[in-house]
């Protein structure tokens, strides 16, 4: 275990957050938030402070990086990076509390948006940015962009990207990790600035467009409002769904794009999957809810965007589903599981891993049949090496044991099996409401900080996909051997 | 510069490797998956798994904006294809590995014009060309010529009886009154570029650049041998033996060659009418002792498992055989090998990858100045350079001491119009001039790059 260069590059990180908080301050000196431009300035320094012994006293003398290292360096850089954000949070008075402040902001930065507020209106203007740059930070991964704006010091570096980037196989699109890095990066911010124009371009305020934006890039899911999206007209709305989708769909299949690479695109299975899912999900919920509404437009917008919003793990609403009819709301139950496409900024299982379980069941019953059969696992024309195919399995097996302690942990809160089960399941996956209690338009403010505690581990081991944190909390990991 | 490279075998590894450390985007295709794995957790290039042959797999690497193609496969056939379909599809320039005989003798000229292949490498050939470089001057453990081959490089290990050690630098040249450079010094696997009164020890090994002539009168005023290995034994019968045998033979030496599988042998007798063949175990004594190991002038070990050669070549050295080359492909070997007295090693891999990465520092900058040659000296912690000096150069007929250079950078020679000078503070550099360069612990692509 190399140490020393774990350190380097969290306080690598440390000095890249201290960048970012420029631009709250920013936003906190436009709208004359003195005291939160206090908080901010405070927080800059101590990072920047912090970061400073590991990077010049400490400095690694190897610097080669293993899987192992990898795994415990982006763990520890998230814990880091979350107790640091969490700062302004508490020294401005916003979110006095220690234990909320930190929740808060790890479920902005693993893209969950489950938040403790009760009231965000009485939040400053720039708390409430910062709490929504967070998820536009978190979605692509803090140390992917470290490693966009520093040259990697060893090839090894693969080893953090693997373990940051979401999805069952992480691969590069250009040689260079470096390269690979810078062009996710702007695709990402391309099409965030986009999604602010045509937001800007419907009406909506230009502070609230950014705000969604973020939270709609990162698939996050903070509001500036109590009712979420809501009180917006349904032009913002669709703006909301389809960037909702955008954001969830494997950014290479973006580069093939932009290469004019359009064959394997549209052959991409995930991708339609992920298309039908949204759809059939939509449809169901549109002709369940009609009675509701009364009018099938606003039916098929609200269904779409409840769909949409769940899948894409963001966790935004236009209406309390919570007030749906029971076959409505078992569908966006089972939704809540599946997640976006790999390589995405959507947290979940991810349909690639669905599709592969799915492919595995069908694989193995063949077997049971035709005990001497010999089939391989297919994903686009190409052979699954038989290690990822066994990977995807236990990774949903560890999946659901991860879904069902935390469930079980929760579960003295006085608030019914409905709200503990989705409560767990929600900041597994990173999605954001659950049912009862937790729903779209109620938080987990009401919940006790013991509870708070374990969510926020959930969320975290939901976004980094498990391994890295369970490995990083293995105390042998850290011995010298 | 993009390059894509097929085969991740042992070659292509090595390759990979020197070829990302030069900061290029590699992609790197071989159709097993697990190797790719490997190599790109180590490497930072990224990998498409499948035949390089297939149009479809060459697509997906983005073999059509490649400027640098290498197809360094296993099969020469193969690596034939790969390159014919790559240049077709648009690649820059291709270069394949053709190791086979038949084909390096005969056809070689044809096939590279009919396919359009850049440069055929055959790292046996040149594995075999570098072993009888040394074979020409056994004292030295290495020798490299620069072009024209009025100028040389060569590698000394200073013996405990060498009339060099213990004297300052300045005072050798005083001394012995010959036209050379001492350039570079490896001592505890550290680099030096050496100043005048840098004194040299016992167990140092010194780069020095002269002409040829120069460097003759230079070892017979030292006492060291300068007559070339008149017998040579070599064991094992791969490709780099053959090569090496039939370079020698050619040259008037007289060639012994120990091969433990008698088809082996029987092929070589037919090709290599002039050497001695022996079908024998080279790792049992007595066929060694046998076949005069204590008469041999050097020894060369080229079977195809590196640990057999560095225990056959210390059993040799214990025998007193003054020259012993020992090829050793793993690089964790080499270090092992070089402690236990084996100052002569042959790695053809890295040998392969000298040329390749020669090749694309020239391809790099066809403009202005250009490398025309690149070698790496002391086990790969020095580099050597040939810059061709352009017109338009500088620094042009300022003294050299009023150059700036950067640190760990000397210039070691500098050839005009085929006359080798050894520089001194008031020589100047001058366009068309060729300029011998020696960087310890760095990297150049360009002539200006040496300066502040």
């Amino acid at each position: 275990m190399n140490r020393r260069m774990v350190l380097y590059r969290v306080a690598q990180m440390l000095f890249l957050e201290a960048a970012m908080l420029v631009l709250p301050l920013g936003v906190a000196f436009l709208y004359g938030e003195m005291k939160q431009a206090l908080a901010f300035g405070i927080t800059i320094v101590v990072s920047l402070v912090a970061g400073l012994p590991a990077m010049t006293v400490l400095k690694p003398t190897s610097k080669l990086i293993f899987a192992k290292d990898g795994f415990a360096l982006v763990t520890l850089a998230w814990l880091v990076m979350s107790a640091f954000g969490a700062a302004p949070f508490v020294i401005s008075g916003e979110i006095p509390n220690v234990v909320d402040a930190f929740f808060e902001t790890v479920s902005g930065f693993t893209t969950t948006g489950s938040t403790i507020l009760t009231d965000v209106t009485a939040m400053s203007h720039s708390m409430l940015f910062w709490r929504s740059f967070t998820h536009w930070i978190g979605g692509m991964g803090v140390l992917v962009l470290v490693m966009a704006l520093v040259p990697p010091e060893s090839g090894r570096s693969i080893h953090i990207l693997r373990a940051e980037m979401a999805g069952p196989v992480v691969g590069k699109l250009v040689p260079k990790i470096k390269d690979t890095a810078k062009i996710l990066y702007i695709i990402y911010f391309v099409i965030t600035i986009t999604e602010v124009g045509f937001l800007i371009a419907g009406g909506m305020p230009v502070f609230d467009a950014f705000i969604h934006s973020l939270g709609t890039a990162g698939t996050g899911g903070f509001g500036i409002k109590g009712d979420s999206l809501s009180s917006y007209s349904p032009y913002c709305q669709w703006v909301i769904i389809a960037f909702m989708f955008i954001f969830s769909i494997n950014f290479n299949l973006f580069y093939l794009m932009i290469l004019r690479r359009f064959k394997p695109v549209l052959k991409n299975l995930e991708l339609w999957v992920f298309v039908g899912i949204v759809f059939v999900a939509a449809g169901i919920i549109s002709v369940n809810i009609y009675p509701l509404y009364g009018d099938a437009g606003e039916a098929i917008r609200h269904a779409f965007f409840q769909t949409v919003s769940i899948c894409s793990t963001t966790g935004y609403s236009s209406a309390d589903f919570n007030l749906w009819p029971s076959m409505a709301k078992s569908v966006i139950f089972v939704l809540l599981f599946l997640g976006g496409c790999a390589g995405s900024t959507a947290g979940g299982l991810k349909i690639s891993r669905v599709i592969l379980l799915f492919k595995l069941v069908r694989r193995d019953i063949r077997k049971m049949s035709h005990p001497r059969s010999v089939a391989t696992v297919k994903l686009d024309g190409k052979t699954v090496e038989p290690a990822v195919v066994s990977g995807v399995s236990t990774y949903f097996a560890v999946y659901m044991i991860v879904i069902a302690i935390t469930f079980l942990l929760i579960s003295f809160e006085p608030f019914g099996f409905e709200s503990n089960l989705t409560a767990a399941i929600t900041c597994c996956n990173n999605v954001g409401p659950g049912f009862g209690e937790v729903g779209p338009m109620n938080g987990f403010a009401a919940y006790s900080y013991f509870s708070k505690i374990v969510l926020t581990f959930a969320m975290l081991l939901g976004r980094l996909e498990f391994y890295p944190v369970l490995l990083a909390f293995n105390p042998r990991m850290w011995l010298k051997k | 510069m993009k390059v894509v490279i097929i085969g991740c075998g042992k070659i292509g590894r090595t390759v990979l490797a020197r070829f990302v450390e030069e900061g290029h985007d590699v992609t790197v295709v071989d159709c097993n998956d697990r190797v790719l794995d490997e190599a790109t957790n180590v490497y930072d290039a990224m990998s498409v798994c499948g035949n390089g042959s297939d149009c479809n797999v060459l697509k997906e690497a983005n073999v059509q904006d490649a400027e640098l193609f290498i197809s360094v496969t296993d099969s020469d056939e193969l690596n034939m294809l790969c390159c014919y379909l790559a240049k077709k599809m648009g690649a820059g320039h291709t270069i394949a590995r053709i190791r086979r005989p038949e084909y390096n003798l005969n056809s070689l000229s044809f096939l590279k014009q009919q396919l359009d292949i850049s440069m055929v490498i055959n790292p046996e050939l040149l594995a075999a060309r570098e072993i009888y470089n040394i074979l020409k001057l056994p004292s030295a453990v290495k020798i490299e010529t620069f072009s024209t081959g009025n100028f040389e490089i060569i590698e000394l290990v200073l013996k405990g009886n060498s009339a060099l050690t213990g004297m300052r630098l300045m005072d050798i040249r005083n001394k012995y009154k010959a036209k050379f450079l001492v350039c570079v010094v490896m001592r505890d696997r550290q680099v030096y570029i050496p100043s005048g009164d840098f004194v040299l020890r016992e167990g140092d090994k010194i780069g020095l650049t002269a002409a040829p002539s120069e460097i003759i009168k230079l070892m017979r005023q030292l006492g060291l041998e300068t007559k070339k290995a008149g017998n040579v034994m070599i064991l094992g019968g791969s490709r780099t033996a053959y090569y090496l045998a039939s370079l020698l033979g050619r040259d008037g030496h007289r060639v012994k060659l120990i091969e433990k599988n008698a088809e082996t042998c029987m092929e070589l007798s037919e090709t290599l009418p002039k050497a001695v063949i022996i079908n024998g175990d080279g790792a049992q004594r007595e066929v060694l002792l046998e076949e005069g190991l204590d008469t041999t002038d050097a020894f060369v070990s080229l079977t195809g498992m590196d640990e057999q050669n560095i225990l056959v070549s210390i059993f040799a050295s214990t025998h007193k055989v003054p020259t012993i080359i020992s090829k050793v492909n793993r690089s964790e070997l080499t270090e092992m090998a070089g402690n236990l007295g084996l100052d002569c090693l042959i790695t053809p891999r890295k040998i392969v990858s000298n040329v390749l990465v020669q090749y694309a520092r020239a391809l790099e900058n066809s403009m202005g100045s250009n490398v025309e040659t690149l070698y790496e000296l002391m086990e790969g912690r020095a580099e050597v350079l040939e810059f061709k000096v352009g017109a338009d150069f500088r620094q042009a007929n300022v003294p050299i001491r009023e150059l700036r250079f950067k640190e760990n950078i000397l210039i070691a020679g500098i050839l005009r119009d085929r006359t080798p000078i050894i520089p001194s503070g008031d020589d100047v550099i001058r366009p068309n001039d060729k300029v011998i360069v020696v960087a310890a612990n760095r990297r150049m692509n360009d002539l200006s790059d040496i300066f502040r």
